[in-house]
């Protein structure tokens, strides 16, 4: 019968008319009292005594809650994470980095001389306005003193406010993501629920899991 | 009366927004057939090749990556292999496992997008369009959880993979895969009885197999002509010669043709991808870096490796002189190659069907013009 496809097609697009939707509002969505409630994590009553004038905008339909996708742990964020205890200003990360955008100017530390001379930073600017967050500058560091980071909201009208440097590096919140970092991917290590390390101690060193590990994570885990 | 109608040229493109990327035709008009069709291409030119020979091997993954964007796992993967040949490095079984997943998963979030927007052109604004996007979506979403990216993944290394995957990874997986038959079936139903589509489809901007040949066709453009001619299937790079799969073909070398023979040959992935999971073993993903360091420096010689990418025969050329970055490199890019046959294709169609025909290609304009 001709017009049969037609309708068939049309019986999908209704099917999907009730599903529930897959869009996010980014970066806010708005609520009524029941939504905003919930996501307070009080029952409505309560929430409208608290704060009556939310509870009004609620009401009113004009309330408005944040609203994230969930990420991997793994995310490449465009900020980074550094330990400066940890970093040798060897500039192996700016070696790597296939956009040379990494600029490192050290002058010797005069410390820790048994270990071989460690080198005093000046100048750590990494360019985000040309990073494309491949993440090779971690993978090459040797130490384990830079990591990715998680955040991605670091727009911004001027470009030249886009260099991360040294000061910035060492005050920013250390959210690092589990990007070539096995450890923090071991202990379940996620950025977005707020979490941070602070120090290198307990931001650990990577090492990649034995065979028996995997084995046990991979198969004796799925059974 | 007759009236006199003389023929028109128009320039289309290089923005108008139904031109999958930054393309130019200049179309002679005959009324409403197009009499003559000339391809102006070149506007998303980057110097991908040339960069190359700038950047060390490793670091020249993230130039693949932007290539193809639609699908850069494969792109990683057919640059990987080149290397992985020139340099003689026997990559980690598992790693090579985890690749074939990811490039498969790459292959339906591609054809999604190919699908998804050939009926778009179609004049269906968007409905199947945002049903394949959430497919492609969930493919993404695993992309990340792999490795931290949706689009510029990076994911390959020579050797195998950098990264071994979260262990939330296979569950994952496992409830996509058995999720997406139900998926492809609803999309088919809603499309592939479709009264309006068989009419703008079948029997339109038809390919005959010799042409196809003639220009070197590959991928979906030539099975759909009734060639099988799959290298996965010809000439097995990785553990393909591993897994077994149907090569899904059509007679017809129409734009009908072309569409189902991607939506099949999602269907297929899934099988692939259910064989890969089932035959991989724990173990290292990659070499340790005394096999294969960081600077790599191969011995002077050449290698072309060529693999069945979502559009067709994806090869990397690379030539090295022994230094630390490749003294040439040569991208074979199948959408570049398919686009040779738009001429053959279309004269003689009607306006209306150009941008169907020309969607029903799938090119990347990030591939054409590198
Ligand atoms: S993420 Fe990539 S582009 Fe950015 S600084 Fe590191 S190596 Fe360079
Ligand atoms: S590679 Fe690591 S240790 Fe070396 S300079 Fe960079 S951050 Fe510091």
């Amino acid at each position: 019968m001709q017009g049969q496809g037609l309708l068939k097609g049309l019986g999908v697009t209704m099917k999907n008319f009730v599903r529930p939707v897959h869009t996010v509002q980014y970066p806010d969505r708005k609520v009524g009292l029941l939504g905003a409630a919930k996501r307070a994590g009080v029952s409505p009553f309560r929430f409208f005594a608290d704060n009556p004038r939310e509870g009004l905008k609620a009401l009113l339909f004009i309330a408005t809650v944040p609203e994230r996708v969930q990420q991997a742990p793994r995310f490449r964020g465009n900020e980074f994470t550094w330990y400066e205890d940890r970093c040798t200003g060897c500039a192996s990360c700016a070696k790597y980095c296939p956009l040379g955008i990494i600029k490192i100017v050290t002058h010797p530390g005069g410390i820790d001389v048994q270990e071989g001379e460690s080198y005093a930073i000046d100048v750590f600017d990494i360019d985000i306005g040309r990073c494309m967050f491949c993440g090779l500058c971690v993978e090459a560091c040797p130490y384990d003193a830079l990591h990715m980071g998680s955040q991605f909201e670091r727009g911004n009208y001027v470009r030249n406010d886009l260099v991360i440097d040294i000061e910035q590096l060492r005050s920013n919140l250390k959210r690092p993501s589990s990007w070539f970092r096995p450890q923090f991917e071991e202990r379940k290590f996620d950025p977005f629920k707020g979490e941070t390390v602070d120090d290198h101690y307990k931001a650990g060193r990577h090492e990649q899991p034995s065979p028996d590990e995997l084995k046990e994570r991979w198969v004796d885990g799925r059974k | 009366m007759t009236l006199k109608t003389e023929p028109v040229t128009i320039n289309l493109g290089p923005q108008h927004p139904s031109t999958h990327g930054v393309f130019r035709f200049r179309v002679t008009f005959d009324g409403e057939q197009i009499a003559d069709i000339e391809p102006i291409f070149g506007y998303l030119h980057r110097g991908s090749e040339k960069l190359a020979e700038e950047r060390t091997y490793a670091q020249v993954v993230t130039l693949t990556d932007r290539m193809d964007y639609v699908s850069s796992m494969l792109s990683n993967q057919a640059y990987i292999l080149a290397v992985e040949k020139l340099c003689g490095i026997e990559p980690s079984p598992r790693g090579v496992w985890l690749r074939m997943i990811a490039a498969e998963l790459q292959r339906i979030a591609s054809h999604m997008v190919a699908i998804g927007f050939l009926l778009q052109d179609l004049g269906t604004w968007g409905t199947p369009l945002t049903y394949a996007m959430r497919e492609r979506e969930s493919v993404l979403e695993m992309f990340e959880m792999l490795c931290g990216a949706r689009i510029t993944n990076s994911y390959l290394r020579p050797g195998g993979v950098f990264m071994d995957a979260p262990v939330e990874f296979l569950p994952v997986l496992d409830s996509f895969l058995s999720a997406l038959p139900h998926r492809i079936d609803e999309l088919e139903s809603y499309l592939t009885g479709n009264e309006i589509i068989f009419a703008r489809t079948k029997g339109v901007a038809v390919l005959k197999p010799e042409i196809a040949i003639n220009a070197s066709l590959t991928g979906p453009m030539i099975r759909a002509s009734g060639i099988d001619w799959d290298l996965r299937h010809r000439d097995p790079y990785d553990y393909y010669d591993r897994v077994s799969f149907k090569r899904p073909l059509h007679r017809a070398g129409d734009n009908f043709a072309r569409y189902w023979v991607r939506m099949q040959e999602m269907r297929e992935c899934i099988t692939i991808i259910r064989q890969c999971v089932e035959q991989m073993e724990p173990g290292p993903v990659r070499p340790s870096h005394d096999d294969v360091p960081y600077l790599l420096r191969p011995p002077v010689g050449d290698a072309y490796v060529a693999i069945e990418g979502s559009k067709g025969e994806l090869g990397f050329y690379l030539v090295s002189d022994g230094g630390i970055s490749p003294y040439r490199c040569h991208v074979r890019a199948p959408s570049f190659i398919n686009l040779t046959l738009l001429r053959e294709m279309l004269i003689g169609t009607l306006m209306g069907d150009l941008f169907v025909s020309f969607g029903s290609v799938d090119l990347n304009m990030g591939e054409v013009d590198r």
